[in-house]
């Protein structure tokens, strides 16, 4: 495989995974026309992320990535975890292949988005660069949507010309 | 200590179904019996140690059988002369390629003459469309084929594109197949070829020769068929199937890598396309690759006995039952005789592909995966999309391709280990 030790190792023995039920704030992202989705689940008291926990569908380098994520969150404050870049998680999981890097950049988002879906929830204040990213992402999201229906309906046009 | 394991292997010669390791470690054995016994005892625990492959990836590329390997090697050191030369060393490689053309043109009930060696599949689709499109231009630049190509075809196709060429990619339906009377409608005037792989590389879809070379004959059109996957693992006929070029090679089937060949129907049209001293009659230039060449030869014997493919057969449709027991497992592909003996493609759905390979692949169990992931471009599998799969389950396919070299124990221990990985990364997936 051409991942590293330590991504092989946060592969084979993910942390942290599952739902939290109850969480305080959930990040959704990704897409699986696309191939990796995140899901993020914070559990937050007194600005600092108690408990997080993940469910991811993908490849190798998007499951070590989130466990990763998850390992370095736990027990941190929101302002310090909104500082958080893809090179802390690179860092931690060794090497990535480059056409790998995305997944480290999935984790990062999904741990952003549950950190502003709790402040959102709260009434709290959102840093304008985190605001930024949302808005980013809710416009790729729309438009893997847009490009995932004409998919759809190709299938259906296809499908229309085997019944006539 | 390694080379010493190596060296006596290749030399055992033996060609059953037994598993390399165990051949290692009893050849081993023998060896070391002359020393001491703390020297055998340190190199027992070593060899026993080392993990079991279990290579379910032949639609990749297969080992080479140890057969085929011995009788490659004099050519390489001994009769090592080139085909070209007069002398007498030349005169034995030459013998030796024409009887291995021999081989290869009966095996597909054609003559000699008709059987041009390459340096493999993709070279052998290069020549063939290349070949044909630019001996025939004057008649028309059009070009038939498919979606579910592979890419030595496609991007070839693509290249002639460029070249002011024009180039309809035919659909297929859900298993697989192109419909004849797609090919019907698609063939004008100045179509000059139709491309179209004969045992489809991820899904195993095997088409049917005898209907779309009738149809290309009826409108006076080339008809070539890559069959990499599919040589000696069904019958292809000359005599009776109107195909008029077929692209093969070695190491899919137990030969060497970088050899193959292109048969060409007497009175075909085609200019060469490799350049050089005239080998092949002029149609392929480049000093004969004698050892490969013997070595498809003999690959190409051995695979043509039918119980081998009985044998995939029946392995195959072990791990096929053993996969449909796990929960939301999906085949793809025909599973009668219109699928390959080989390949068995299953989506697992609400899991990813490479994370599954990726598991199998740390429990020592190779496999091949269409998602995007783990391709090159993090593109989804051409194949997969052309039958209708959504990409989310193209993301979640794997591909088991079978040999002869497989054994139903191996079966069993990968349908002992992937219920387990597959229950683990659901518990992980969100959906």
């Amino acid at each position: 495989m051409p991942y590293s030790k330590k991504v092989i190792d946060a592969f084979r023995n993910p942390h942290n995974y599952g739902k939290i039920k109850d969480a305080d704030g959930v990040g959704k992202v990704g897409n699986p026309t696309c191939g990796d989705v995140m899901w993020l689940y914070v559990k937050v008291k007194d600005d600092v992320i108690t408990d997080i926990r993940f469910e991811t569908f993908g490849c190798i380098a998007a499951l070590a990535s989130s466990s990763i994520v998850t390992d370095l969150a736990k027990g941190k404050s929101l302002s310090q975890m909104l500082k958080l870049t893809k090179e802390d998680i690179l860092k931690q999981l060794g090497e990535l292949p480059p056409i790998k890097i995305h997944c480290s950049v999935l984790a990062i988002d999904a741990l952003h988005e549950a950190i502003y879906d709790y402040l959102l929830k709260n009434k709290k204040l959102i840093p304008e660069e985190i605001e930024k990213r949302h808005q980013t992402l809710e416009k790729e999201k729309t438009a893997i949507r847009e490009k995932y229906k004409g998919w759809i309906e190709k299938e259906e046009e296809l499908h229309q010309d085997d019944q006539e | 200590m390694f080379w010493i394991i190596f060296r006596h292997y290749r030399f055992s010669g033996s060609s059953n179904l037994n598993d390399p390791w165990v051949i290692h470690a009893n050849t081993h054995l023998e060896y070391l019996s002359g020393k001491t016994q703390d020297e055998s005892a340190g190199s027992i625990v070593l060899i026993t140690k080392m993990p079991k492959e279990i290579y379910l990836d032949n639609a990749a590329t297969t080992k080479v059988d140890s057969i085929v390997l011995e009788a490659m090697l004099p050519f390489f050191d001994k009769d090592y002369g080139n085909a070209s030369s007069l002398h007498e060393m030349g005169q034995i490689a030459a013998e030796a390629i024409e009887k291995s053309r021999q081989t290869i043109a009966q095996s597909i009930s054609a003559s000699p003459e008709e059987i041009v060696f390459t340096s493999g599949g993709t070279e052998s689709n290069n020549f063939a469309i290349k070949g044909i499109a630019f001996a025939n231009k004057d008649k028309g630049k059009h070009i038939i084929t498919t979606k579910i190509e592979h890419k030595s075809v496609l991007n070839t196709c693509k290249w002639l594109e460029s070249q002011g060429f024009e180039i309809s990619i035919l659909g297929v339906d859900e298993k697989g197949f192109v419909k004849i009377e797609d090919l019907e409608k698609a063939i004008r005037p100045e179509t000059i070829l139709v491309s179209i792989i004969h045992g489809q590389n991820e899904i195993g879809t095997i088409q049917s020769l005898e209907e779309l070379g009738a149809v290309c004959k009826k409108h006076n059109v080339y008809f070539h068929i890559d069959a990499c996957q599919s040589y000696t693992k069904t019958d292809i006929n000359v005599q009776n199937q109107a195909i008029d070029l077929i692209s093969v090679n070695g190491h899919k089937l137990h030969g060497p890598k970088g050899i193959g060949a292109l048969y060409i129907r007497k009175g075909t049209k085609i200019q060469p396309w490799q350049h050089g001293g005239g080998h092949e009659r002029g149609m392929r230039s480049g000093t004969d690759n004698i050892p490969g060449i013997v070595g498809f030869a003999k690959a190409v014997k051995i695979g043509l006995d039918k119980n081998h493919i009985e044998y995939i057969k029946k392995l195959k449709d072990k791990l096929r039952e053993g996969l449909l027991q796990i929960s939301k497992v999906k085949i793809n592909g025909p599973q009668n005789e219109k699928g390959l003996c080989h390949i068995l493609n299953a989506t697992f759905s609400k899991i990813e592909g490479e994370a599954i390979a990726g598991s199998l692949d740390l429990e020592k169990i190779f496999v091949a995966t269409g998602s995007a992931c783990a391709s090159k471009s993090l593109e989804l599998d051409p194949t997969l999309l052309a039958i209708g799969l959504p990409p989310q389950e193209v993301n979640s396919t794997v591909r088991f391709s079978l040999s002869r070299f497989n054994t139903e124990e191996e079966i069993d221990k990968v349908l002992e280990i992937l219920p387990k990985i597959v229950e683990k990364l659901r518990e992980i997936s969100p959906f």
